[in-house]
């Protein structure tokens, strides 16, 4: 009874709320509140795979569109499974206006079902303007563009303690074999060189992707993303064996082989930042800063630092990267005002409401780097923007998810396997071969 | 199901209406046959909401799905068998052929076996009802629940796995830990690892050196508090039948040092057992001291190895790995028993407490003793209650999924998948191959249909 009373009430303010911002939005211009309001009276349905704070955060750049524009938005949080929610939202008419899709692949498929409104021209413009062409590419499906890259994940990160590697009196190294001699030197000091999270097998497509986009350099790296060079090629080979010498030392690799199946990424990041160490560096994305921020209250900058994913061999050093693009649904029900969102997300203006309160990195180039909250997502920024056009995006998350993203199975399962035993780095490769031709279908 | 049924109502029909009353008039006859007419609407019609719930719900589910298996990947193109041929060509499907095949052969018999002592044995207890009620208690746990708390039981770290932090504990208690798990030589400056950990000075020494044994991978913090520069000791001379020397942690902190050699901050490794060696024959140990300097004294003159025994090196036992690739799919099962020991538990209770105990008292009163009337009285008596619980259990075991999902981690998914999972993860998990993953469906369904089969015709067997 008490409930049902409570939904009465929140249904009656909501109705009064709704009644008076129409009111509000039918006498726009005579309530002189703060300048022009083009989009009063219209409400934009976003959908995205964040939650908790990242949601919190992106919540903040809504209402400031909000503040801007007049036009009420509504977030909603899809999980992780982006394509079937928005795939059955759309088929039960129901569509998002905007949705922040995750992965270059979804993001294709969706414009080859047709769902998707190609950018318009003032957001286009914005993208040449503010975006290294990679990001336009990885945005565009069949020459139109599509996909507006909003946030950004750096995945080159290599992140240190650096009472680790001062006790073992190494510097942050510039190349992947003088990364593995300081590896070996902190580990002559007690404490294991690397943490790495074998249980989740995306950290080891990130390792990979890494090794195989600086050694094999990016154009390999875009032919085996789209399944055009074969997985048996001898650049894939060459990459795991290079991947090999870090993964079958058991001085490097905290716990060995068997201790490193047995983590997970949270675990991974523990093992370095948490109360009892075990290892002196773990590589992952920019994110780690924040688990080891969080959960074990380390000062990033102080007792968390990082250094970009070193050059293998004579390649130049990789910037694997991930990111959130913002498509406009075909049957959303105010695509003006959902085209208006875009525009203004291109902007600088947009990206610096959340970069200053951090968890945030913008593709987004004429973002005033002072804009960030901290030193050390100032310099992940940078390196990101600085990289340009080298910048490539996850290989694994262009992948079909069957080889790319299942857990226990393809790719993860695969280098899990290497992990174990990476004594054969060729019939590993021709093991990721078959499951590749088996995912991609061709 | 149904042909039973017809004949059932058939066959006392003849005998009143057609046998039985020769002189019965034609519209009595009618009346009756409109009678049954009228009955068989009324019963029709009460039978139809749960005959549409059925079909909506489960027939035609099941055709569809029957149907989905013919296509492909996408639904729209036809390709016969081809799923079905693919299916058992997969290794991943074979694998879970497999390891349901372990889980209904082990998992019932286990469970009924395990319900029925218990339920024996309880009955004997002065608590029946509080145990009964404990036993039972996790079956209102959720799967899910009951996953995340055994999968956190089973992990292999002893500080988070609560069975590998038993099963360490007790080893430790025998065996003992080794000083210094880490330690190590650098290779080439004059120590030489051998094949049963221990390591061994490469060159010999005679009596009269001062040897020094640099080890690395020791944290400094690890060090024992009394541990001391190693410099001093390092600089001694030996007296000529003496053979003196220094462990000590080659590891500068911060950098610098020279390799193989003890620089004045380097501390030395104390309690470290040190032998010395000739022939192949052991002839002085000692053990370090807080320095970590030790010495053999009156030697023969001659060659000799200094050895760091292997026991000082030995790794910290690390238990069991429950959930490696050869026992993730027991360890699992054991979950299962966890919480369906107190269905099977009670269900074979009920049963025993309707057996006539008049056949128990007899027994006794001729002599039996308990395990004779166990065996041959109430297991016997018990079949049917026995062979409806174990069906059930085979039922309900082929289509675990949640625990198997939860339980087992991302390397050993596969070695630990059953069909369900299988199923689950071709259709969405990844694969989205819906028309592989109805294959696997339909293939579960065939194997489930024997059980039901059987659990229905024991029912209306029993209900007779």
């Amino acid at each position: 009874m008490m409930r049902r009373r409570t939904t009465l009430l929140a249904s009656c303010t909501a109705l009064a709320l709704s009644l008076g911002a129409t009111a509000c939005g039918g006498g726009g211009p005579v309530s002189a509140g703060g300048g022009d309001k083009p989009l009063s009276g219209q409400t934009i349905n976003v959908a995205g795979v964040w939650s908790g704070s990242e949601q919190k955060n992106f919540q903040k750049v809504l209402d400031a569109f909000t503040e801007k524009t007049g036009a009420k938005t509504q977030f909603t949080s899809t999980g992780d499974n982006v394509s079937t929610v928005v795939g059955s939202k759309i088929e039960g008419g129901n569509a998002p206006d905007v949705v922040m899709v995750p992965q270059v692949g979804v993001l294709q498929q969706f414009a080859e079902e047709g769902w998707l409104r190609p950018l318009s021209k003032t957001a286009r413009k914005s993208v040449d303007a503010n975006y290294a062409d990679v990001w336009k590419n990885y945005g565009s499906v069949d020459g139109s563009l599509y996909g507006l890259y909003f946030k950004a994940a750096h995945k080159s990160t290599v992140w240190y303690s650096p009472d680790a590697l001062d006790e073992a009196g190494v510097e942050a190294p510039a190349s992947y074999d003088a990364m593995l001699e300081a590896g070996r030197t902190v580990s002559e000091s007690g404490l294991a060189a690397f943490s790495v999270a074998g249980q989740d097998g995306w950290t080891l497509t990130d390792w990979f992707e890494n090794v195989y986009l600086s050694q094999a350099g990016p154009e390999k790296y875009d032919a085996l993303a789209a399944h055009e060079t074969k997985w048996t090629d001898p650049s894939v080979v060459a990459a795991l064996t290079t991947l090999g010498k870090l993964f079958k030392d058991k001085e490097l690799i905290a716990g060995g082989q068997k201790g490193a199946l047995n983590t997970d990424f949270p675990g991974s990041v523990e093992k370095v930042f948490g109360p009892e160490p075990a290892a002196g560096m773990v590589y992952e994305g920019d994110f780690v800063a924040g688990v080891a921020k969080d959960q074990f209250g380390k000062k990033i900058g102080e007792d968390a630092d990082f250094f970009p994913f070193p050059a293998v061999g004579d390649g130049k050093a990789p910037v694997v990267s991930g990111g959130d693009a913002a498509v406009v649904l075909k049957d959303g029900k105010s695509p003006k005002a959902a085209m208006a969102f875009l525009e203004y997300l291109a902007t600088p203006e947009a990206s610096a409401v959340w970069a200053e309160v951090g968890g945030f990195l913008s593709p987004n180039k004429e973002l005033d780097l002072a804009s960030y909250g901290d030193d050390i997502t100032r310099e992940t920024a940078k390196s990101l923007v600085d990289a340009g056009d080298s910048v490539r995006f996850d290989m694994s998350d262009q992948a079909p998810a069957a080889f790319g993203g299942t857990k226990g199975a393809g790719e993860w399962k695969l280098l899990q396997d290497f992990l174990r035993d990476p004594s054969d780095p060729k019939a590993t490769a021709a093991a990721l071969e078959k499951a590749a031709a088996k995912a991609y279908q061709d | 199901m149904t042909a039973t049924d017809l004949r059932d109502q058939k066959a006392p029909d003849p005998d009143p209406a057609e046998a039985g009353q020769p002189s019965t008039s034609q519209a009595d006859r009618d009346r009756r046959r409109r009678a049954r007419r009228r009955a068989r609407v009324v019963a029709f019609v009460f039978v139809l909401p749960a005959l549409l719930l059925l079909g909506a719900l489960v027939v035609y589910p099941v055709l569809f799905s029957v149907g989905r298996s013919f296509f492909d990947a996408s639904g729209d193109r036809f390709v016969g068998g081809d799923n079905y041929t693919e299916m058992f060509h997969d290794p991943a499907t074979i694998k879970a052929v497999r390891n349901t095949a372990i889980w209904v052969v082990i998992a019932p018999t286990l469970l009924t076996g395990l319900g029925l002592v218990l339920a024996v044995l309880v009955e004997k207890v002065r608590w029946a009802t509080a145990f009964k009620l404990l036993l039972f208690m996790p079956m209102a746990v959720s799967f899910l629940a009951a996953g995340i708390i055994f999968r956190l039981a089973y992990d292999e770290d002893p500080d988070k796995g609560v069975l590998n932090a038993a099963v360490v504990s007790v080893h430790d208690v025998f065996k003992g830990e080794s000083s210094y798990p880490t330690a190590r030589a650098r290779d080439g400056q004059g120590l030489t690892k051998d094949v049963d950990g221990s390591y061994g000075t490469s060159a010999g020494v005679s009596p009269g050196d001062t040897v020094g044994l640099g080890l690395v991978g020791v944290r400094a913090e690890d060090l024992p508090a009394d541990a001391r520069p190693a410099y001093p000791a390092a600089a001694r001379k030996a007296p000529a039948d003496e053979l003196r020397g220094v462990v000590y942690l080659d590891f500068t902190r911060g950098g610098g040092g020279k390799q193989g050699e003890v620089d004045r901050a380097e501390s030395g490794l104390p309690g470290m057992a040190v032998e010395a060696v000739r022939d192949g024959k052991t002839v002085g140990s000692a053990t370090t001291a807080a320095d970590g300097s030790f010495r053999f004294e009156s030697l023969e003159p001659g060659s000799y190895t200094v050895r760091l025994p292997g026991s000082n090196f030995a790794p910290p036992y690390e238990g069991i790995s429950w959930l490696g690739p050869a026992l993730v799919t027991p360890a699992i099962i054991g979950a299962y028993l966890w919480i369906w020991t107190g269905f099977a538990m009670v269900l074979i209770g009920a049963g025993l407490a309707a057996l006539p105990r008049d056949a128990l008292e007899a027994a006794r009163m001729d002599g039996a003793n308990e395990w004779q009337i166990f065996r041959r009285i109430t297991v016997p008596l018990l079949a049917p209650v026995l062979t409806v619980v174990f069906v059930t259990l085979v039922i309900n075991v082929m289509k675990v999924f949640d625990l198997v999902y939860i339980i087992a981690p991302g390397p050993v998914q596969e070695d630990a998948t059953v069909l369900a999972t299988q199923m689950w993860l071709v259709s969405f998990g990844g694969g989205n191959n819906q028309g592989l993953g109805s294959a696997l469906g339909v293939l579960l369904l065939l194997l489930v249909i024997p059980a039901m089969v059987f659990n229905v015709r024991r029912f209306r067997g029993s209900q007779r």
